[in-house]
């Protein structure tokens, strides 16, 4: 039988035990992030990078999460390249990590990505010695571009960020996964827990959920449902869904039936 | 008017000399983990805050990680 533990999710030079990737922000506060996050089981944290208030300190979101998870800055709310690269580099200086959740927004309405812009910054980063995970559509070429230039996963969106309207085109997710060799993470657009078995049944490696937890009614106990998820969808996938028909099939024997 | 300098998007005098002596003016405690730093589009590496100058114009960018998606 084999054994769902050994099953790890590697991305670049690491592994990973759970196939969950978090947003820290979108919290009703502090505490209900740090519960739901230890709950959801995720090692990989996103975090953005923005500009320090000038007028006082604070702890930062860091001295909450402690040393205990992979952190992942972002380039979230960046509109071209150039702001994106130059966000990318403050986070490896602020976090000491060459990782990159590489965003690249083209429009404030729908929050889909600048494919132009995202290649772009994703050549230059990936030139640059980082490790680039970028959200992108869910188109297979651009997936394949992104492969190209270097990229170390792909991430394309299940729906708009925070729309919470699940996988729109499995089909393409799936096309994805058959097209790359890289690990595929649905990013964007997850909105309960049937939409990560969904995710996960069709193969790709990974879910990126951050507004499904954090702006849950109780986020602690959606992140426990995406957890189960996970592990649920994967194990589906792994043990092979049946082909679907038109017609029944009885699963008792057709013989020895009394009557007859 | 004298030199000026904008600091996170927002224009001020310019008072410092290096990117060291504007964080002490800005109250920024500059042990504090996890902050980076852009001069013009160019990150300056902490190792570097005390000697990297900055000067009129220059556009300085002060930032570190917070919540997010």
């Amino acid at each position: 039988m084999s054994n769902a533990l050994a099953d790890p999710l590697t991305i670049a030079d690491k592994s990973f035990t759970s196939r969950l990737l978090i947003g820290s922000g979108t919290y009703p506060n502090q505490q209900a992030m740090l519960d739901a996050i230890r709950e959801s089981g995720a090692q990989i944290v996103t975090v953005a990078i923005r500009r320090i208030s000038l007028d006082g300190g604070g702890e930062t979101v860091l001295d909450a999460l402690g040393g205990d998870y992979t952190i992942l800055p972002n380039t979230a709310g960046c509109y071209t390249a150039k702001d994106a690269v130059l966000t990318a580099q403050l986070g490896r200086e602020a976090l000491e990590t060459n990782w990159v959740k590489l965003e690249v927004i083209g429009d404030r309405e729908t929050l889909y990505p600048d494919t132009e812009h995202l290649l772009t910054a994703a050549e230059e980063l990936v030139r640059d010695g980082f490790t680039v995970l970028p959200y992108s559509t869910d188109d297979p070429i651009v997936c394949r571009k992104l492969e190209d230039v270097g990229c170390a996963a792909v991430m394309p969106l299940g729906s708009p960020i925070g729309s919470g309207m699940g996988l729109l085109n499995p089909y393409n997710l799936e096309i994805i996964r058959a097209q790359t060799a890289l690990p595929v993470v649905v990013d964007a657009g997850i909105g309960t827990a049937s939409d990560v078995v969904l995710a996960m049944e069709l193969g790709c490696d990974a879910v990126m959920a951050a507004s499904a937890v954090g702006r849950a009614r109780d986020p602690v106990i959606m992140a426990r449902a995406i957890r189960h998820a996970l592990e649920a969808g994967r194990l589906a996938y792994r043990g092979g869904r049946i082909p679907k028909k038109r017609h029944g099939e009885a699963s008792s024997p057709g013989r020895g039936v009394i009557g007859t | 008017m004298g030199d000026s300098i904008s600091v996170n998007g927002i224009e001020r005098p310019l008072t410092d000399k290096t990117v060291g002596e504007l964080l002490a003016t800005e109250n920024v405690d500059l042990d504090a983990r996890f902050l980076a730093v852009a001069v013009n589009g160019a990150v300056v590496p902490r190792a570097e805050w005390n000697a990297a100058p900055v000067a009129a114009d220059d556009d300085v960018e002060i930032v570190r990680p917070a919540p997010g998606g």
